[in-house]
């Protein structure tokens, strides 16, 4: 399927990041358009319509989201935008920010106009040092041109944008402990219900948007809902930014359609490195469930078809793995990540994801238990669903699948106390 | 010497505390200035900063070692920050740590003698298109080969 680039047409477009470039391919017109054409309403009903389906994670209506932030209240509201990429094996916000800050910069004035927000937070990651400087840059030239600030693209609405840089927490992608982070504390989430369309940053309605996300809405708003319905499935509408990693022979971000067959994705990442066979693939960021190489090549790239395959679409890193990968190695990685960037609030989680690291650790240098298998379960089926956030979710679901998926090589590390596969560099 | 903001950061931080409702939101970016005028943030400086903000000082502390990416003062002048997650692991991230485990004659988390190095293991940089890479201090490598890592390291002033 072909997909005229939209997010990456400026890829690798040198000086692509400033202003002049931006406003010389029509940038800034959609905010433009936005504010003269749409009354907020009608903006948050387009974007609705247009089906525009989060692309941090949880893939939740974009739309509905504004919705759910009351109209008539006191407060302040508030949007927070997630530049907190580091889902292992997602990259892609990194380009966006890098390449066309200006394109989120857009969003968020899109999102702060149809929610009339005149607040807005960047919470990136902290290891983004240069990420940061260019969205700083950009975000100065916004401001000189009028585009944020009092009257902002004189649309008689107030919106301030402030760049906040996060210090190096994996659970502060987490929305509601981003919101927590962002206020000046340790990354702890918070319990849901309430959410943050009512009680988000400093309690107060607020927006979370993921940056690709944010990033369509310049299109949308261009073209119309209809227009990015034509593209990807009925479900799930628009292109989609997928990070193929791990051993693949071209690693790197493919802009496609999303339902987009996992065949054609891999063969536009060159295929299998050193054409070796296919031996499993990790769809969404390293929470989604693996699928092997048999149910990979029959899947779609989209929420429902992955979700049908019991993984998940999750943040579009996509992790290929040869048949010279060691599953017992790659979950202890996994769980490894897991423990520790577990925050510590939840017993079943900081504990929980412990263990089980330390059971994987014991089957990959060959002092594994039969027991340890019903163990593990029994570990995940006290962590699953028992926790204020997801992480501990997103440690049992590559637990669960990696054991019951490829239990015939955990086995082996068992009983031979080695490992199946021969190891290369 | 005491420790205490340059008039530069002073300003900094006041424009700081004009874009958030409460004084405590300015924390993690003032952590940041902290760092940048003073080189790491120790129990001085986080005291100085606690003052700053109105919060406690175990507060800064419990926010500080939350957190992975404040330089610290038994830091090095480099910290060599090797990305070991598993998409950087299937490209053969182990053996960017093992050549400078042993070319440094440190383990993972030390810092060597003359503190020019630290040698950390962190999680998903988010650039495992380029994988295996590291950062040196703010500055991003991919791609990694023993061989290049050594020209990186000799090259650093």
């Amino acid at each position: 399927m072909a997909l005229e680039p939209l997010l990456l047409k400026h890829r690798n477009t040198p000086g692509s990041a400033a202003l002049e470039f931006y406003l010389a391919q029509g940038g800034y017109e959609a905010a433009k358009k936005a504010i003269r054409d749409f009354a907020p309403d009608k903006l948050i009903e387009e974007v609705k319509a247009s089906g525009l389906r989060g692309r941090g994670g949880a893939g939740f209506p974009c739309g509905m989201k504004w919705s759910f932030v009351p109209k008539s209240n006191d407060k302040p509201k508030y949007l927070a935008v997630n530049a907190d990429e580091s889902e292992p094996g997602t990259f892609k916000d990194r380009i966006l920010i890098e390449q066309l800050p200006h394109l989120l910069l857009e969003g968020i004035l899109i999102c702060c106009w149809a929610v009339q927000i005149k607040t807005a937070y960047i919470y990136i990651r902290g290891e983004f040092t240069e990420g940061a400087k260019i969205l700083q840059k950009a975000i100065d030239e916004a401001y000189a041109k009028g585009y944020f600030g009092k009257n902002a693209l004189g649309s008689g609405l107030d919106v301030d944008v402030t760049l906040h840089r996060g210090a190096g927490a994996y659970i502060c992608g987490e929305e509601t402990g981003l919101l927590t982070s962002l206020e000046g504390n340790r990354g702890y989430p918070k319990l849901k219900p309430p959410f943050p369309a009512t009680h988000g940053l400093f309690r107060c309605p607020t927006v979370v948007n993921n940056v690709e996300t944010l990033s369509n809405l310049p299109f949308i708003v261009n073209r119309g809902a209809a227009w990015f319905k034509t593209i990807g499935t009925e479900k799930s509408p628009g292109g989609k930014l997928f990070c193929v990693c791990g051993h693949v022979k071209k690693p790197d971000t493919y802009e496609v359609p999303l339902g987009t067959p996992f065949k054609e994705l891999l063969a536009l990442a060159g295929g299998v490195l050193d054409d070796r066979p296919l031996k499993a693939v990790v769809p969404g960021g390293s929470s989604a469930p693996v699928l092997t190489a048999d149910e990979a090549m029959k899947v779609n790239m989209d929420f429902d078809s992955l979700a049908a395959a019991k993984t998940m679409l999750g943040s579009g890193g996509v992790i290929v793995m040869h048949d010279g990968t060691c599953m017992v190695d790659a979950l202890y990685n996994l769980l490894r990540f897991y423990h520790h960037e577990s925050c510590g609030q939840c017993t079943p989680c900081r504990e929980g994801t412990g263990w089980i690291e330390k059971i994987l650790h014991r089957l990959e240098h060959g002092q594994g238990r039969t027991e340890d298998f019903s163990l593990l379960m029994d570990i995940c089926d006290n962590m699953q669903g028992k926790t204020i956030c997801v992480l501990a979710d997103a440690a049992v679901l590559p637990t669960r699948s990696f054991v019951t998926k490829f239990r015939a090589e955990f086995e082996y590390h068992v009983k031979q106390r080695k490992c199946l596969v021969a190891r290369d560099a | 010497m005491p420790v205490q903001f340059s008039e530069k950061s002073r300003a900094r931080f006041e424009w700081l505390l004009t874009r958030y409702p409460t004084r405590q939101a300015a924390l993690l970016p003032t952590l940041r200035l902290a760092e940048e005028e003073f080189g790491s943030i120790g129990l001085e400086e986080m005291k100085y900063v606690a003052g700053l903000i109105g919060v406690s000082p175990a507060h800064v502390l419990g926010v500080v070692s939350f957190y992975t990416h404040y330089r610290r003062p038994e830091h090095g002048k480099y910290i060599l920050q090797v990305c070991s997650t598993l998409p950087c692991a299937l490209r053969g991230c182990e053996r960017i740590t093992d050549h400078l485990k042993k070319k440094l004659g440190i383990k993972v988390g030390e810092t060597t003698k003359d503190k020019r190095f630290t040698l950390k293991k962190v999680e998903c940089l988010a650039a495992c298109d380029r994988a295996p890479m590291m950062q040196v201090n703010d500055q991003d490598h991919y791609d990694l080969t023993p061989e290049k890592v050594d020209r990186i390291l000799d090259g650093l002033p």
